[in-house]
């Protein structure tokens, strides 16, 4: 039961938000709706029962609309559910032109996200896979930047032509199921196929997760489409929609398509390595606050697709503790980035210097959010990278030792990004820079708390993704 | 047999409500009215409930699949009188005999679905495309329009010649013109029937390759769409084609086998073809009417799959495609219909001057994509599994897809010209029932992608 709430409450949040007239409303109402869902997320964590939901959808094909939750799948619903608050309050303030549709497309995304992580149907997760991308599609190329329509665009082509192939995959699978087939997740376990054949199968449907991660070098949609999009929807995008492509992996690959995952291990953590020094080396070179946060989500993402295909369960451990923890971070990142773009009107580190001085509250905030970035201990960043590089390390241990130097580099462009804008003297930007408003301290200070929280004490996230 | 006689009589009755009325809304609401009645007197044949029996010595025959693809083709129409009727008296004066043409073609359509003989697959065409032609050529000042009509004609004689030949031969070998035969014994006495065989049925299939509109026999099509009254093509890319389809695929079911090799290689050629064409050309229009002209030839690259594939699976997708392409594409023309500027850029804007419109073109657009939550979807996903399932091979569903994701490209320029660019797109007035009509059949579009169920659980045969 729970598991079909988190669907409704934002599809229903999302239709009722297209017929609010006035602004505060709808932001008062969108503000509610998000912790309701909240609430019933951390409801399901509590509980052990009711958890499923099976109701019969297409018969004829042998698929059903069932959901499931499990402990990643709890989780990663947590973090869809804490994120969707956190940026309302912190664009509180904010004005976007046509609010009710902006609120309403945020939601009907949220739902489809949340369709991904609880769906057990392959057809009703393909489903839901694409209803993500539609509401950011349109959300991306009506508020976003200047060149929105066409980085977008390519954003759009690249994940749907991803999408159909994994449905290729999945019909291949669905045909091999005993029987009048079925798309359970459950008949897909239980499929074992020979070795060729999953290798096809794992073709078409790694090349779908990797473009959603994105891994090099299928990324090259995702700074763009960063950088172009309303801020607030960057922050959806990369915090929580990129846990798609990992889940994805996670449940729909391992355990179906073992063969194919151990016989390509080393080309794709290859490719995963390969993205993370590549991304970190330009993220150093970047001059955008967007642009660096966004090649910086390039390689943590890069480390954690590696420590899954380490198929060790220490490196899993690390991925599944790390998706929400990079969810977590990569969000505050964003708040400042908005923050900085709608007070100083520039988000370019050249134009940027001294906001410390003008903004400590934010300044410190920032901090700490840029030393969960590179995982410093005390962060709740330091445990996940922590076990996904022992993974790594059980592996082979050049592989994580090449891994490591980015650890080497984050550090580089994080701090570095941290003095350009907060340190120096103030310049004409940052002059007449006042702190930030109470909203946005509000997100910011959840966000840090969360941070230092499971920095110190990680055990319920890990007990919750055994 | 319901359909078929009942059409032809309300085509003549159309004929005649002209002389009675020439209110155009009433002649319109005799259409609506008439195709009611044809709506119902297929499906009390599909069920049994009456039926008009007339011996056909074997002509023709009545299966489940013919009468559902005759009720899709009916209720299409319906959808499409309903929401373009009004329109039609922008063409031409001469209202009460455009509708009873589309009777006239709807007549040769019923025959098309349920044929049992090459004879009565030569007068189906010929019943279904000859009101077409004069549909084609209703804009009689236009130039555009009289060049469509006339190039529409010429091609469809010369089309219907080379049929005429291929059932010539077929006859020739077979000594009938039933559809289903066996193959001569190999002492059989009739002279390089080896030979007759397969190039009779090259011949049809060439013939009807003509008629859907699949490459390398295009060409006709986007000159003849173009240059038809916007109104008319959205009729003959939508039901027309669709019994194309239905008649290609009955004929060759029972009879590919008997190309052998060469239809391995014939047929996933012309659909590569057909697909490659009509997607990349898409991409390079700048009228929206021309481009989906070209989107119709890409569609028909999707419904050959079912050719291709042969399968259960494939007969119910083909019927489930037919509803769905139709469905949205007379939905897209009747908007495009309404606009005073055929071009991309006509649409700029449009979400802001009309926010209902534009949100229907969007939810037909994105059924033609096929994208989920849309009936598209599903027509897609079934010929996509029907051929993976048939053959095992990848190699044509890649390329299909990989082209699906072209079709984006193009459906999707309207899509962003109608929101995402500055504009005031200008229509021409636009009544609440036409709204009404355009959110009912979105809604009917989403409802078959969410409970696809509903339509699928006629399908099964």
């Amino acid at each position: 039961m729970y598991s079909l709430l988190l669907i409704l409450i934002p599809v229903v949040a999302g239709l009722l938000s297209f017929f609010l007239k006035e602004e505060k409303t709808v932001k008062g109402f969108a503000l509610l709706a998000s912790i309701v869902t909240l609430v019933v997320s951390l409801c399901s964590l509590c509980s052990t029962t009711q958890l499923a939901f099976s109701a019969e959808w297409i018969p004829s094909l042998g698929s059903k609309f069932s959901l499931s939750l499990d402990g990643m799948s709890k989780m990663l619903c947590l973090l869809n559910c804490i994120s969707l608050p956190i940026i309302f309050t912190s664009i509180y303030k904010n004005s976007y032109k046509n609010t009710s549709g902006f609120y309403g497309l945020m939601f009907l995304m949220q739902a489809g996200i949340m369709g991904v992580f609880l769906a057990s149907d392959a057809l009703l997760f393909y489903f839901f896979w694409e209803l993500a991308l539609i509401p950011a599609y349109f959300l991306c190329s009506i508020w976003g930047g200047e060149k929105r329509i066409q980085v977008t665009f390519k954003f759009f082509i690249y994940t749907f032509v991803g999408s159909l192939l994994m449905l290729l995959g999945l019909i291949y699978l669905y045909l091999q199921t005993p029987g009048s087939h079925s798309f359970a997740y459950n008949d897909f376990l239980q499929l074992h196929l020979p070795a060729k054949q999953q290798a096809s199968v794992f073709a078409l449907m790694f090349i779908a997760f990797a473009i959603k991660m994105p891994i090099f070098p299928f990324h090259t949609w995702q700074p763009d489409a960063y950088e172009q999009a309303p801020t607030p929807v960057t922050m959806v995008l990369s915090g929580v929609m990129v846990k798609m492509g990992i889940f994805a992996v996670i449940k729909w690959i391992l355990p179906i398509l073992p063969l194919a995952v151990n016989g390509h291990a080393n080309f794709v953590i290859i490719l995963s390595v390969i993205g993370m020094l590549y991304a970190s080396l330009i993220a150093i070179k970047q001059d955008d606050i967007k642009r660096l946060v966004a090649y910086s989500s390039i390689a943590h993402i890069g480390l954690m697709c590696a420590a899954i295909f380490t198929n060790t369960n220490i490196g899993i451990q690390g991925v599944l503790v790390q998706m929400f923890n990079h969810g977590i971070n990569v969000i505050g990142l964003w708040i400042v980035a908005d923050v900085i773009e709608q007070q100083l009107g520039t988000r370019k580190f050249s134009e940027l210097g001294g906001l410390a001085q003008k903004a400590p509250t934010l300044a410190i905030l920032f901090v700490v959010m840029c030393f969960a970035n590179i995982a410093l201990p005390l962060t709740n960043a330091f445990i996940g990278e922590f076990l996904m590089f022992s993974g790594l390390f059980q592996y082979n241990v050049w592989f994580a030792a090449v891994a490591g130097i980015s650890i080497i580099l984050g550090a580089v462009y994080t701090l570095n990004m941290v003095q350009k804008i907060f340190y120096g003297d103030t310049v004409v930007a940052t002059d007449k820079a006042v702190d930030i408003s109470l909203n946005i301290k509000l997100a910011l200070v959840i966000l840090v708390v969360v941070i230092i929280a499971l920095g110190i004490y990680p055990m319920p996230l890990m007990n919750l993704v055994k | 047999m319901n359909s078929i006689i009942v059409s032809a009589l309300l085509g003549v009755v159309m004929m005649f409500s002209g002389i009675f009325t020439t209110n155009k809304t009433a002649i319109k609401n005799v259409a609506i009215a008439g195709l009611l009645i044809l709506l119902f007197a297929n499906i009390a044949d599909t069920y049994g409930w009456y039926k008009i029996t007339v011996d056909a010595k074997g002509m023709l025959e009545f299966t489940r699949f013919g009468l559902l693809f005759n009720s899709i083709a009916i209720f299409s129409t319906l959808i499409y009188v309903i929401l373009s009727g009004s329109d039609f008296a922008k063409v031409g004066t001469y209202v009460a005999e455009y509708f009873a043409l589309i009777f006239f073609v709807l007549c040769g359509v019923s025959i098309l679905s349920c044929y049992n003989t090459l004879l009565m697959l030569f007068l189906g065409v010929e019943i279904m495309t000859i009101p077409l032609y004069i549909l084609a050529g209703t804009d009689k000042k236009n130039l555009k329009s009289n060049e469509a009509s006339l190039k529409y004609f010429l091609m469809g004689a010369f089309s219907t010649g080379i049929m005429l030949m291929g059932i010539a031969l077929i006859y020739g070998v077979n000594g009938n013109f039933g559809i289903a035969f066996d193959i001569p014994a190999p002492t059989s006495p009739i002279p390089n029937y080896g030979i007759l065989l397969p190039l009779g049925l090259l011949f049809m299939f060439v013939s009807m390759s003509f008629k859907v509109s699949a490459a390398p026999f295009h060409f006709w099509t986007p000159d003849v769409y173009d240059g038809t009254p916007a109104v008319f093509t959205s009729f003959m890319a939508t039901v027309v084609k669709a019994a194309g389809f239905i008649a290609f695929i009955k004929l060759f079911q029972t009879h590919y086998f008997q190309l052998l090799a060469s239809w391995k290689i014939i047929l996933p050629l012309v659909i590569i073809l057909t697909l490659f064409i009509g997607n990349i050309t898409a991409v390079f229009q700048q009228s929206v009417k021309r481009m989906l002209a070209y989107s119709s030839i890409a569609q028909a690259g999707f419904m050959l799959f079912a050719l291709y594939s042969n399968n259960d699976l494939s007969n119910e997708g083909i019927l489930l495609y037919a509803a769905a392409y139709s469905f949205a594409t007379i939905g897209i023309f009747s908007v495009l219909v309404k606009m005073k500027d055929y071009t991309f850029e006509g649409f700029n804007g449009l979400a802001k001057t009309q926010p209902v419109l534009a949100a229907t073109t969007t939810v037909f657009l994105l059924s033609l994509a096929g994208i989920p939550l849309t009936a598209g979807f599903f027509a897609k996903y079934f010929m996509l599994s029907s051929a993976i399932k048939q053959h095992n091979g990848f190699f044509m569903v890649i390329i299909a897809v990989l082209f699906a994701a072209v079709s984006v490209y193009y459906y999707f320029r309207v899509i962003q010209a109608m929101y995402f660019k500055q504009g005031d797109a200008e229509t021409t007035e636009i009544n609440g029932r036409f709204k009404l009509g355009l959110v009912l059949l979105a809604a009917l579009i989403i409802l078959l992608g969410v409970m696809p169920n509903m339509l699928l659980q006629y399908l099964y045969f």
